[in-house]
């Protein structure tokens, strides 16, 4: 008399052992490493987008883990990383342009402010935490236009790096070891986040999501633990910032930009909330669209706006997992009822 | 008399002019079988709410064994030992039976902000999530999403859930409430075989269940303690059966 749908049923031995292996690679992992080696071989003409593509899903990721994982929406990420990319610039313009050192003082002072401002905005939700986020941003943006003498203003600011550990530099006309570097970081980022969400720590925050009143009464610091995963995620926020002004060797108010918030929520949402994965696939296929619509119907901003609305709202009705969601579904239909989704 | 394990002194709370709780002082006795009864908006939700922390008092205090824990926050409260399920379900829905359970008991067992190693390779929360399940019955169940579940076996979880914080105090709110009669039975059984060291306090409707669980009876109306004895007192109590006479005589 037991409603499992599609389990091995009877046996909580089995059940034990698909929560001993959830966290396990599958080999379909491997799929956007090897595509992103690829495109560095076979598209060399498009590696400034494909890095920024790898940027905005370091950042998207960094966002999941709040949105998607502990379910606390945000549209004002850009907050941490425009913190990230004018830490890094600042530095590199004052005599330290050491890029590592960089990524590291971005993700340090992201986190201070993921610290001071999740410590407020968090005793709130819902609408009131979704506009305070918003407001954040903006302030910030305000702030880097008002210091122009520091910020460079909307012009910004232009700077060298160094060579990467004293050996590789960045290059800014083929961006072939640019493109590697944030490669690299990326998927060292991506593995701690990986780690962060199959750990107790990752499940944790599922429950908030899932239900914030029982995590209360099983005895979860709740505001405790939301401030502590805004850390990590705007450290890892930062720490994107920091790669993109790295890779341009510029930095201006842009990275501030409220309308970056949204965009990289947008493509969270496109790609699918809380399933990792998504992050790769929204940013992706977002960043994609964006330069088509420019190189097919110019670059107005309407058309390119139009198509993205158009695109979000079937996602939003029709698709609510994102694109990976839909992904899921039809690996499901191939393989049979099995319960291995990655989550 | 035995020091009482929970108990609240001139507890009082308001919602605006309503007054929820009137100078409630009650105790509840390490191990004990504690029922609340009282009509619908008698305020016997809120009560367990001031018990667990979820509302702050509008006066009085409420004491775990002699410590004043009136300002303890909820998830304090639940790591000094008091545990509670909801009249209305409050589970994580989208999750499994055992996901359900493990968040509860890393959570107890200290290792739920570990980020390290993955959840998996906690064999110690696997063991007693098994445990768990299986007295509870829930084993075949343990890969279903909650969603997935008939009511009656999502109460089951409720119970379970509060099992795996391995409490001293138990309050169970209405856990039979919603489950057609002919599945009730199966709580009512989880209920009757709790270890016999935990104290339980019960709000339920059913008096038959009432007077064959529970060794002690509040009765509760109005925010205010009416009565309370043992359930031989509480049946012969003229004040009692005038509310409840007047209460059926309402429907
Ligand atoms: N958060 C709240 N705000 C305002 N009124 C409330 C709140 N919670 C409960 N009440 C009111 O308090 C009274 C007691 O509710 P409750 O404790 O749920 O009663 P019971 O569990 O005995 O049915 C009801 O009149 C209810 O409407
Ligand atoms: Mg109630």
């Amino acid at each position: 008399m037991t409603s499992s749908t599609g389990t091995p049923t009877g046996s909580l031995a089995r059940s034990v052992q698909f929560l001993q292996r959830r966290h396990r690679f599958h080999w379909a992992e491997i799929i956007p490493w090897i595509l992103a080696i690829a495109v560095f071989y076979l598209l060399p003409g498009y590696r400034l987008l494909a890095t920024q593509i790898l940027v905005m899903i370091l950042f998207a990721l960094s966002l999941d883990l709040i949105v998607g994982y502990a379910g606390i929406i945000s549209l004002g990420h850009t907050a941490f990383f425009g913190t990230g990319a004018y830490i890094t610039a600042l530095m590199a313009s004052n005599d330290i342009p050491d890029p590592i050192l960089g990524l590291i003082a971005a993700a340090a002072g992201a986190a201070v402010l993921g610290l001071v401002s999740g410590w407020v905005l968090l005793r709130t939700t819902g609408l009131t935490l979704l506009v305070l986020t918003m407001a954040v941003t903006i302030m910030l943006q305000e702030l880097a236009n008002d210091f122009d003498e520091i910020t460079g203003g909307f012009d910004g600011i232009n700077f060298t790096n160094s060579e990467i550990l004293g050996l590789i530099e960045l290059d800014q006309l083929w961006y072939s070891s640019s493109y590697i570097y944030v490669l690299v970081v990326l998927f060292f980022g991506f593995l701690t986040i990986r780690t962060i969400v199959y750990a107790p720590f990752g499940r944790m925050l599922i429950g908030i999501r899932e239900n914030t009143q029982r995590m209360s009464a099983i005895g979860t610091p709740v505001h405790q633990r939301q401030v502590s995963v805004y850390i990590i995620s705007a450290a890892i926020a930062g720490i994107a910032g920091a790669l993109w002004v790295q890779v341009q060797g510029n930095v201006t108010t842009e990275v501030y930009t409220f309308e970056l918030s949204g965009e990289v929520l947008i493509m969270l949402i496109l790609g699918g909330t809380g399933r990792l994965y998504g992050a790769f696939l929204g940013a992706t296929v977002y960043k994609i669209l964006e330069s088509t619509t420019e190189q097919v119907l110019g670059t107005d901003e309407p058309y390119w706006q139009f198509a993205i609305g158009i695109v979000l709202i079937l996602t939003v009705l029709f698709a609510r997992r994102g694109l990976f969601g839909i992904f899921e579904d039809i690996v499901k239909k191939f393989k049979g009822a099995s319960k291995g989704e990655v989550q | 008399m035995i020091e009482p394990i929970l108990e609240t002194r001139g507890l009082d709370k308001n919602f605006g002019a309503l007054n929820v709780a009137r100078n409630i002082n009650f105790a509840l006795a390490p191990g004990a079988r504690h029922a609340i009864i009282g009509p619908n908006g008698a305020g016997k939700t809120t009560l367990i709410n001031l018990l667990t922390g979820v509302l702050k008092p509008s006066a009085g205090s409420v004491y775990l064994g002699t410590n004043d824990i009136t300002k303890m926050a909820e998830h304090q409260r639940v790591k000094h030992g008091i545990a509670r399920t909801f009249q209305i379900n409050t589970l994580f829905m989208g999750l499994s039976v055992i996901d359900n359970l493990n968040l509860a008991i890393s959570e107890r067992m200290g290792n739920a902000t570990g980020i390290l190693r993955p959840a998996g390779n906690y064999s110690e929360v696997m063991e007693e999530a098994g445990r768990i399940l299986s007295t509870l019955k829930l084993d075949n169940d343990a890969l279903t999403e909650i969603h997935e579940l008939p009511y009656g076996r999502q109460r089951l979880v409720e119970i379970a859930i509060a099992l795996a914080l391995d409490p001293k105090v138990l309050l169970l709110d209405e856990p039979a409430a919603g489950v057609p009669s002919a599945e009730s039975h199966i709580i009512l059984d989880a209920v009757d075989s709790l270890p016999k060291d935990i104290a339980v306090l019960i709000i339920e409707h059913d008096m038959d269940v009432v007077f064959r669980f529970a060794e002690r009876i509040t009765v509760l109306v109005r925010g205010a303690i009416l009565a309370e004895g043992d359930p031989d007192e509480i049946a012969a109590d003229k004040e009692v059966q005038a509310v409840y006479l007047g209460e059926s005589a309402h429907v």
